[in-house]
């Protein structure tokens, strides 16, 4: 049966969380009812990318796109779009509709417009639960061209020119990195997905293995075929349910079609895929610590070197490689490292996923040549800050980066630029911060992670994140001094220096950007002991401006009972009774309630 | 998976199955589907283009239902899109839908018998 119209529902966790799961289900139920169910495609797909406008709904030929679809719009879309062909105006996404309401193509929406996706060329396209659609997107035939027509040291070769650098974070040259595995001999080599993504605030990993699994698959076997191994392993968190079912799916698809197993395209070539399922510690995004979690040891670290290439997985060569880069490898394989390269700039070839967060418009993932600036990112991607408040920094690298000011907004993102900043690529969550945040309270917030997930092997993560932690409650409680900012600094560069893994060299990043820019900040937390973005709650107070209406809402929601006044008259609140919990100031209509 | 070849086939025929997803350059067929296009009869002469479509596995054939196009007294209406020539037909039943499909799409002659107009986007 010819299906003459096709509904892709975004089912990336996000959207998920809006609510898309139910909303195949009233389509199933409308389009029955309307007898015309078989003339329609539903396609559940991964994610879209513009999560902050979730759930999507897409419906091609005429490729319009519904957001913030509820279950009760499906019956509309139903009855107007696919049975009457009459476009719902009020339910499309505003920037998908010309001002002559006409619909705009995908890429013509400012969203899209200003990205390149290579990582994420499918997601949000293709059903990622079925292996023939990934096929009829090129998929496999990067693998195919590798098996059937060059070396392993051709295939390193074409990493290298294309100049694909690991997108967890670090940036070492993925080619390099094969080079080494493939000139130590052994006989047995491993490669394993680092699908461990831990970042608060980052779940660009999340989406690419929900939305397109096969072609992480595919990056796997390319990288096991280039450095000799025939096992390969995909290390992901427990905390990731529904990337976990796509994997599976797709691991037995491919192994159905023999694209997994013994003699692959009758060259000979074996491989295997096995999924390890890690416990959610953050420790085991580290390599040797995910080796040995792999191995069925507790997540900890260990001293590089050697390395993983030489002695990785059971003592074995052993190349990890993040989940990103991996879905860039078939696309650089089959359409070239020329095509690749013309990407980006020199020397940060190709593209980066990031997840915009934080006080941003449109919240998402978007994906960006490397070289684009953060400004291009934050205001024509992103939308600029909601209520046109001013854009204070942009923190990169979770907690292993840092905060880049607002007067650097004009730098490329490059793996360099950004660690001269103080920050760094990290593997790309990307947190606007605004005025009305506080560094001080941000860095607590990182280093309460930090000091969490410190695996406590070594003495300076296990007790220097502790100690900066309880440094920084000081600080935001008012109670600290001049002096503690000095020996806060002193110990986070001890702590970088003297970690043994990353996780501890990097857990001081947020402090040591955030006192380069915003030093003063963290002054006046001391000095004049006044929070300037009104969060440190024992710093601040709740006062009611005179532009109260007297509405009494504040009032009614206090928890504590410690705003008075009548209807119509202006509130008061007594400080001695607030326990500065901000309900008040959430709730009020007119913004009159201000912390000072 | 024995070959490049095996790998092409699975891919050239599930290509058909994607192509509506992305920018649509084959011929286009919309329909008139407004409450006066359904009473006239519309439904069954879109089913009619859908059943040809499946037929022929013509893949680059869209058939899209319209709003009203607003000469609802001589619904139901058709307007088929090659390139940028639009071509409206009107009182269009299972026979005509037939025979614009066979003489029109396929063979790239215009059904005159049935057009209330034709010009240039």
């Amino acid at each position: 049966m010819f299906e003459r119209s096709h509904v892709l529902i975004c089912s990336g966790s996000n959207c998920i969380s809006r609510g898309s799961k139910s909303l195949r289900n009233e389509f199933e139920e409308h389009l029955s009812n309307l007898g015309i169910r078989e003339e329609i495609k539903l396609v559940n797909t991964g994610c879209v990318g513009l999560c902050e406008q979730g759930p999507f709904v897409i419906v091609y030929p005429e490729g319009v796109f519904y957001a913030q679809v509820k279950n009760k719009d499906i019956k509309t879309i139903c009855e107007e779009h696919l049975y009457k062909g009459r476009i719902v105006e009020k339910l499309v996404f505003d920037e998908a509709l010309s001002d002559k309401k006409e619909v705009k193509a995908f890429d013509e929406i400012k969203f899209y417009s200003k990205q390149t996706r290579v990582a994420l060329r499918n997601c949000g396209l293709i059903n990622p639960d079925d292996i023939e659609e990934y096929i009829a997107k090129e998929g496999y035939h990067g693998l195919g061209k590798v098996l059937t027509t060059m070396t392993p040291q051709e295939v390193i070769d074409e990493m290298l020119k294309s100049g694909l650098r690991g997108r967890g974070g670090g940036g070492f040259p993925t080619g390099r990195k094969w080079d080494f595995a493939l000139k130590n001999e052994s006989d047995q080599k491993y490669v394993i997905c680092n699908a461990d993504e831990g970042d608060p605030g980052a779940f660009m990993d999340r989406a690419l293995l929900e939305g397109d699994p096969h072609s992480i698959l595919e990056g796997l076997m390319i990288a096991g075929y280039a450095i000799g191994a025939d096992k390969g392993y995909i290390y992901v968190r427990i905390e990731y349910p529904t990337a976990i079912e796509k994997l599976k799916t797709a691991i037995s698809q491919a192994t159905n079609l023999g694209l997994l197993g013994k003699n692959i395209f009758d060259t000979g070539f074996n491989f295997d895929i096995e999924l390890r399922l890690g416990a959610g510690a953050f420790v085991c995004g580290e390599e040797t610590a995910l080796i040995a979690s792999i191995e069925g040891g507790r997540g900890m670290s260990r001293n590089k070197p050697p390395f993983p290439a030489a002695k990785g997985l059971w003592g074995k060569p052993t190349i990890i490689n993040n989940v990103e880069t991996l879905a860039n490898i078939p696309a650089i394989l089959h359409m070239g490292a020329d095509w690749f390269a013309r990407i980006g700039v020199e020397g940060n070839r190709g593209t980066k996923v990031f997840s915009l967060g934080g006080n941003i418009k449109n919240a998402g993932l978007v994906e960006v040549p490397l070289g684009t600036t953060l400004r291009e990112v934050v205001y024509e991607i992103g939308g600029g800050i909601p209520g046109n408040r001013a854009l204070k920094a942009v923190q990169t690298g979770g907690p292993s980066g840092g905060a880049i000011p607002e007067h650097l907004m004009d730098l490329p993102i490059e793996y360099e630029t950004l660690v001269q900043a103080g920050s760094m690529m990290g593997s790309g969550g990307m947190v606007v911060i605004d005025e009305n945040n506080c560094m001080v309270d941000i860095c607590r917030f990182y280093l309460d992670f930090t000091c969490e997930e410190s695996c406590g092997k070594c003495t300076p993560c296990r007790e220097g994140t502790k100690k900066m932690l309880e440094m920084l409650e000081i600080i935001s409680s008012g109670e600290g001094t001049l002096e503690d900012i000095d020996r806060l600094e002193e110990l986070a560069k001890m702590v970088k220096n003297s970690s043994l893994c990353g996780l501890g060299q990097a857990a001081p990043n947020p402090i040591l950007s955030m006192l380069e820019h915003f030093r003063p900040e963290f002054e006046s937390h001391v000095v004049e002991k006044v929070c300037p973005g009104g969060v440190c709650k024992p710093l601040i107070k709740l006062v009611v401006t005179d532009t109260c209406i007297g509405c009494t809402k504040c009032a009614t929601n206090c928890p504590v009972d410690c705003i008075e006044g009548s209807l119509k008259e202006m509130h008061k609140i007594d400080t001695s009774k607030c326990i500065k919990c901000g309900v008040c100031k959430n709730i009020c209509p007119v913004e009159a309630i201000v912390s000072v | 998976m024995k070959s490049l070849a095996d790998l092409k086939k699975i891919r050239d025929a599930a290509q058909k199955k994607v192509t509506m997803r992305g920018k649509n350059d084959g011929t286009r067929v919309l329909v008139g589907m407004a409450t006066c296009g359904i009473s006239a009869g519309a439904r069954p002469v879109m089913n009619k283009f859908v059943e040809l479509i499946t037929e022929k596995n013509l893949d680059t054939v869209t058939v899209t239902p319209v709003g009203c196009i607003g000469e609802c007294s001589i619904e139901p209406i058709v307007e088929v899109l090659v390139g940028e020539q639009r071509t409206t037909y009107c009182r269009v039943d299972e026979k005509v839908a037939e025979r614009i499909f066979t003489e029109h799409i396929i063979g790239g002659k215009v059904v005159e018998d049935n057009i209330i107009g034709k010009f240039r986007l």
